[in-house]
């Protein structure tokens, strides 16, 4: 599994402190009117934060390529998966009107 | 493990694939619908999680030097923060109960667009619901842990079970860093 390596407890308080930062942060923003992109901001965030646990927390910055490269799938397949059916359901109007 | 972890991805992603198609489809019933939520509750439940996952993460950091009493100490901390985030969580559903916002007969909500707002209500207890019932698991999994840990049954160079279920937990905190924004935050300015 991920190999022996041991990160130094700095860091893990680097990433925690982060991540309750930024938990602030989006409480913060979703208060101010940013119109459409209060989503792309919150989302922005939200991404960069499960990044931080991800490579830290789970240790995956420290494993093996195979193991990255299987994290990198699940997301892969999850936007594959958001990117047909929002292809279908942003085009239903275009290319059958009035059903 | 990864794979077993990827696998959740797609379960969860189903949900947050749902999520997306309805609230793409009803903006306005999920922007009121959603200000029914408690935003202090989510927010410290939020920091709740991630205070958790540290003491996870420092479980796991001690395992792997050895060191069998802060192994013990964080998994302790770690079982007692999601005891904490799941009576918050119990405190909201019921607040939802009280208040006729549960998907069903006795639906009823004030606001813009009531028809899809309970549809919003479905979503949010789906996908809160199962992450819940995540870290219910996780508990379980938690104490026997801790069990086992006092029985000296890991050491620095074999402790790979503490290492997994770190992923888990781990994994479940992120579930909850996109769900906060998502489900609390859509348009909390009203």
């Amino acid at each position: 599994m991920s190999a022996d390596h041991i990160v130094p407890v700095k860091i893990y308080w680097a990433v925690f402190i982060s991540l309750l930062v930024l938990t602030v942060v989006t409480a913060l923003v979703a208060y101010v009117d940013l119109g459409r992109f209060n989503l792309v901001v919150a989302m922005a965030i939200a991404i960069f934060k499960a990044s931080l646990v991800i490579l830290f927390f789970m240790h995956v910055k420290y494993s093996t390529k195979l193991t990255k490269t299987i994290v990198a799938s699940g997301f892969v397949f999850f936007a594959v998966l958001v990117f047909f059916t929002m292809s279908d359901l942003l085009t239903r109007n275009i290319t059958a009107p009035g059903r | 493990m990864w794979t077993f972890l990827v696998t959740e991805v797609m379960f969860f992603g189903g949900l947050f694939m749902a999520y997306i198609a309805y609230r793409h489809a009803y903006p306005i019933a999920f922007a009121s619908a959603s200000q029914k939520l408690n935003i202090p509750l989510g927010a410290t439940n939020t920091l709740v999680l991630i205070c958790s996952s540290m003491t996870m993460a420092m479980g796991v950091h001690s395992a792997a030097l050895g060191k069998k009493k802060a192994l013990i100490t964080f998994l302790i901390l770690t079982l007692l923060l999601g005891g904490v985030f799941l009576g918050i969580k119990s405190v909201e559903y019921h607040d939802k109960f009280v208040h006729h916002e549960v998907p069903g007969p006795n639906f009823q909500f004030e606001g813009a667009d009531p028809q899809h707002a309970s549809l919003y209500f479905a979503l949010y207890f789906g996908l809160t619901g199962l992450h819940a019932s995540h870290m219910l698991i996780g508990g379980v999994i938690l104490i026997i842990l801790i069990v086992q840990a006092s029985k000296n049954k890991f050491s620095a160079a074999w402790h790979t079970p503490i290492e997994m279920f770190g992923l888990y937990w781990h994994f479940v905190d992120i579930v909850w860093i996109f769900l906060f924004p998502l489900l609390y935050l859509i348009d909390p300015r009203k």
